[in-house]
């Protein structure tokens, strides 16, 4: 029974104004970088020039003697205590993780790494004071290529591993017993295509930059930190500085995006806290936005090889999957399972026989790799959804009709994978069909027949992306079954304050994504309570003491339900209070719009309200009863959720200038039920963008010394209003059967999605000229070498970023 | 240092400051306006946007010194006698924030907007908040605020209150 049923006209389902916005908009917000506490003192981080050397020698004496400077510390000051920054997923038994220190000691890995630390009276004072630290570098060789790094006899970015890989995640699912045999299902197949993509190095990119303040506060520590996972971070801090935990607390205060950039334990905030703990002071550091680009971490990084192999008639018969997944430098704090997620999103919506997947974690001298918005997920979904047109073109068949073909039907839910997860609902033809319709797709196959016929500079191309993903992170007993070091439960308390108001306390806590609104929606449908008289309590562990933060979609799939479990105890609870006031009978009650009533005596009736404050005063309370409506659940889901869509990209590609402009963008994603349709919205639109500037914009890139050459906001294309097309919109709901709310998540869906759609549709627009792949980002450089070069369009200069405006043609062509 | 005289969110201040310090970090650091924020240090993301005599400004390309005999407005003296400003209250009924780190500048870039254009077309309103970078929103609402504000309507989404 869930209260929706009770209450069709309740708050879950109300394109609800959030609450959050008040402080927002006001300028009333609570950045760390705001916050401030007496004898303040401020970092500044030395980083290293090179990708790869030995530090053979560190001055810090000019330094000290500067103005305002307290004191400048080196890796070898905190070398006993600082330990690695930990790495909670161990993939495979046998995984290397070479261990990452906070500040280097010997040897630097990737550029931008941080050397020495110097803490002065002002920002201005310590920033000022780096340039007087005299560190000599030995380089050595720098490992770049992923392709490379792991031929014999490559260089090594640990002097103490045996190469460059860290592990070699293989799964098959003849073996696994979960389908049938790979190698048979290739030798018997009739078309098998295979093709190697690129799925380029991208950075996070959230508006607040990095920053963390630590304050002792008697035997312990205080720590604001700009962060997704207050918990966790709580928990790592404790483990590896050995900081009593209760005598942690860390708060995540207003925190400005994360997209799990901001998913991390970072060697900036071990480094604020051994500075901390040393001086026994307070410390703050804030990163500058190329500080931010060059050392947060980065996201994607592949090359996918990729085999498909099919009947004549289009029935996929096997899928053979094999990545180099680029880790950077060091294992952080997901590193190695991001790219391993893939593994079970690769088979997506189709009903493959016969799968293999291997992962290789690849060492590079480069910014480590972890967690980006969707994290394994839009890497596999492009390989498939690129496959699936590359198989559709080697046929010669419509690519919707070989998708049709191959998907799962909605009568075939529960379906189980050729990885052996259990999809518990969809309809992928019903989110399909509403695409197409939306989209006028007919109208435009017609017009781009008559383009090609008339040989229209302007190409039109049509791209497909039907995707699922898997949401709702994660199952305990299914994580800890892939190593991971933790579960995936989610933690929530429900307060009856003695005046009626609730108080809500979550572990989930946001950094963006409107929590506290549709928490409340949740809580306010529970208990039958205004929405306003809801408030919802997170981020900080003193407050919310227990959880496991936000990030792969989970917080409502899992923090959610955990709130819906509490609430359901505080109605329990207050059930028994109400049925002794109003001498009734437990069973003979029933709970309506927050309202108990003795049934047959309508009039008979206790708010939850007056039964809070009656429990409050404790005055009358049934005898053994503690004075108290207050509820914790701990929820741990059975299984993922599995949101799914079909998303349409119609691109105009002008083959004289490479020029890509996107017609129009049609998506109908389903994600279950819907708790507040406006965030919903909100929550597609924005992670359209990010997917649609990894189709056409956005790459870090390094040169061949290892520098990144896309540290700032001039090279690293975030794209802008201008660069971004209108987002048509529209869902399909099925419920998930897997949780009383129906819900699925919905945080990375437009991410995951829209990326293949965008390239297939370019790709479309230019196969009849003998494109077949196009490298991303598809700079008009890029789009216009494919054409005409018959190529994938190569390589970016490494020495040069291409700051592409849809409309700058000229200035474009020019560079 | 230099002295400089400023009005700020309609309260007059003067200060000795150093020639190189920024406005934007005047605002935040002397005189507490944190409600600014810095988001890149190149002037590409408009986090920092304020208005310096009406216009709109990117408070980390300004020096406190340029700044000088200025008035200088900032979110945080946006709104008048506790009602919200017209774009804050359009932004707010249009989800047009999410994280809201980009919302001070974008909100200071749309008023400066819609002083120069009273009804601006999509296109006029997509190259008006070009030189603000959001992550978050893909624009789309952020678009449609400015639409609202502009048509002065309270217009909001889905029919909620």
């Amino acid at each position: 029974m869930t209260v929706t049923e009770e209450r069709p006209t309740g708050e879950v389902g109300r394109a609800r104004l959030r609450k959050e916005d008040a402080r927002l908009i006001t300028g009333q917000t609570n950045w760390t970088d705001n916050i401030s506490v007496p004898g303040l003192l401020h970092l500044a981080l030395l980083r290293s020039p090179s990708a790869h050397a030995k530090i053979t020698s560190i001055d810090v004496e000019a330094a000290k003697a500067r103005p305002g400077v307290i004191a400048v510390f080196t890796g070898k000051d905190f070398a006993e205590e600082q330990g690695s920054i930990p790495c909670a997923w161990t993939v495979t038994p046998d995984m290397v993780n070479p261990g990452h220190p906070s500040l280097a000691v010997d040897e630097v890995k990737h550029a931008g790494e941080a050397v020495a630390v110097v803490v002065a009276r002002d920002k201005s004072a310590a920033q000022d004071a780096l340039e007087h630290i005299d560190v000599d570098y030995d380089t050595l060789p720098v490992v770049l290529d992923m392709e490379a790094a792991v031929a014999d006899g490559a260089d090594k970015v640990h002097a103490n591993t045996e190469g460059n890989r860290s592990y070699s995640f293989v799964f098959e699912s003849g073996a696994a017993g979960t389908g049938g045999s790979t190698d048979e299902a290739f030798n018997d197949a009739e078309v098998v295509v295979s093709r190697r993509f690129i799925q380029q190095r991208l950075i996070p990119a959230f508006m607040e930059p990095r920053s963390t303040v630590v304050q002792p506060v008697g035997e312990g520590f205080t720590m604001w930190t700009a962060t997704q996972i207050p918990h966790i971070l709580r928990v790592m801090l404790s483990l590896t500085l050995g900081i009593p935990e209760h005598k942690m607390r860390v708060i995540a205060p207003d925190v400005g995006g994360g997209f799990g950039g901001k998913l991390q334990v970072t060697p900036e905030e071990f480094i604020c806290a051994l500075v901390s703990r040393r001086l026994g002071k307070p410390v703050k550091y804030t990163e500058s936005r190329s500080e931010s680009l060059m050392t947060a971490h980065h996201g994607r990084d592949q090359i996918q090889y990729i085999d498909i192999a099919a009947k004549r008639d289009g029935t996929v018969t096997g899928l053979k999957v094999r990545l180099l997944a680029d880790m950077g430098a060091y294992l952080r704090l997901l590193t190695p399972v991001v790219p391993v997620i893939g593994a079970f999103v690769f088979p997506a919506i189709y009903k493959f026989p016969a799968y293999r997947f291997q992962c290789d974690g690849v060492f590079t001298n480069k910014a480590p790799t972890d967690a980006y918005r969707g994290a394994g997920r839009p890497e596999a979904t492009f390989g498939i959804e690129r496959i699936m047109d590359e198989l559709a073109a080697e046929l010669d068949m419509d690519p919707m009709e070989l998708r049709r073909k191959n998907w799962i039907t909605h009568e075939e839910f529960p379906f189980t994978t050729v990885v052996g997860m259990v999809y518990d609902s969809g309809n992928y033809e019903a989110a399909t069909d509403k695409a197409l319709q939306m989209m006028g797709w007919d109208a435009l196959r017609a017009e781009q027949k008559q383009r090609r016929q008339s040989n229209d500079p302007v190409q039109l191309g049509l791209g497909i992306s039907t995707f699922t993903e898997m949401c709702g992170l994660a199952p305990s007993r299914v994580v800890g079954s892939l190593g991971a070091a933790a579960g995936g439960w989610e933690q929530a308390s429900v307060r009856m304050l003695p005046t009626g108001m609730v108080e809500v306390v979550t572990g989930a806590s946001p950094h963006g994504q409107g929590h506290v609104t549709s928490f409340s929606q949740i809580v306010a449908d529970q208990l039958g309570v205004p929405f306003e008289h809801v408030g919802v309590v997170h981020g900080d562990t003193s407050s919310s003491h227990k959880g496991l933060d936000t990030y792969g979609s989970r917080s409502l799939v899992v923090g959610g339900i955990a709130l819906v479990k509490a609430a359901e105890k505080v109605v329990e609870k207050a059930k028994r209070v109400a049925a002794h006031l109003l001498e009734a009978s437990e069973d003979d009650l029933d709970f309506k719009d927050g309202s108990f009533s003795v049934r047959g005596t309508p009039d008979s009736k206790l708010s939850i309200q007056e039964i809070a404050f009656a429990t409050f005063s404790g005055h009358n309370l049934p005898d053994g009863m503690e004075p108290s409506l207050d509820s914790d659940a701990t929820f741990d889901p059975e299984n993922f959720s599995f949101p799914h869509g079909t998303h349409l990209c119609a691109t105009e590609v002008d083959t004289e200038t490479g020029s890509v402009r996107i017609r129009k963008y049609v998506c109908v994603d389903d994600i279950g039920e819907v708790i507040n349709p406006m965030i919903v919205e909100g929550q597609v639109h924005g992670g359209l963008a990010q997917g649609i500037a990894q189709a056409l914009y956005e790459e870090a890139v390094y040169d061949e010394d290892g520098n990144l050459t896309t540290g700032s906001f001039v090279d690293y294309l975030v794209p802008s209003a201008l660069d971004l097309p209108y987002f048509d919109t529209d869902r399909t709901t099925t419920a998930a059967t897997s949780n009383p709310l129906g819900v699925k998540g919905v945080g990375e869906a437009g991410t995951i999605a829209s990326t293949p759609a965008v390239v297939n549709a370019v790709l479309d627009a230019v196969r009849h000229k003998g494109v077949t792949d196009i490298l991303m980002p598809m700079t008009p450089e890029r789009v216009w070498r494919a054409i005409h070069e018959s190529s994938d369009g190569g390589e970016r200069a490494a020495e040069g970023s291409i700051a592409y405006s849809a409309t700058s043609d000229a200035e474009e062509s020019a560079l | 240092m230099t002295r400089i005289e400023m009005t700020v969110d309609g309260v007059s201040y003067d200060d000795d400051v150093e020639p190189r310090l920024l406005l934007v970090h005047y605002l935040r650091e002397r005189l507490g306006k944190v409600g600014t924020v810095v988001g890149c240090d190149t002037s590409n993301c408009g986090a920092c946007t304020v208005l310096v005599d009406g216009k709109s400004a990117k408070s980390c390309t300004v020096l406190a010194v340029q700044a000088d005999g200025s008035e200088v407005t900032t979110i945080e003296g946006l709104s008048t006698g506790g009602a919200l400003h017209p774009v804050q209250q359009a932004f707010h009924e249009n989800h047009a924030l999410q994280c809201g780190f980009c919302t001070p500048g974008m909100i200071m870039a749309v008023v400066d907007l819609l002083a120069e254009n009273s009804s601006p077309s999509v296109e006029e309103i997509k190259h008006g908040i070009e030189g603000n970078l959001c992550r978050c929103t893909g624009y789309q609402n952020i678009i449609k605020a400015v639409q609202a504000a502009a048509s002065g309507q309270a217009a909001s989404v889905g029919g909620a209150q």
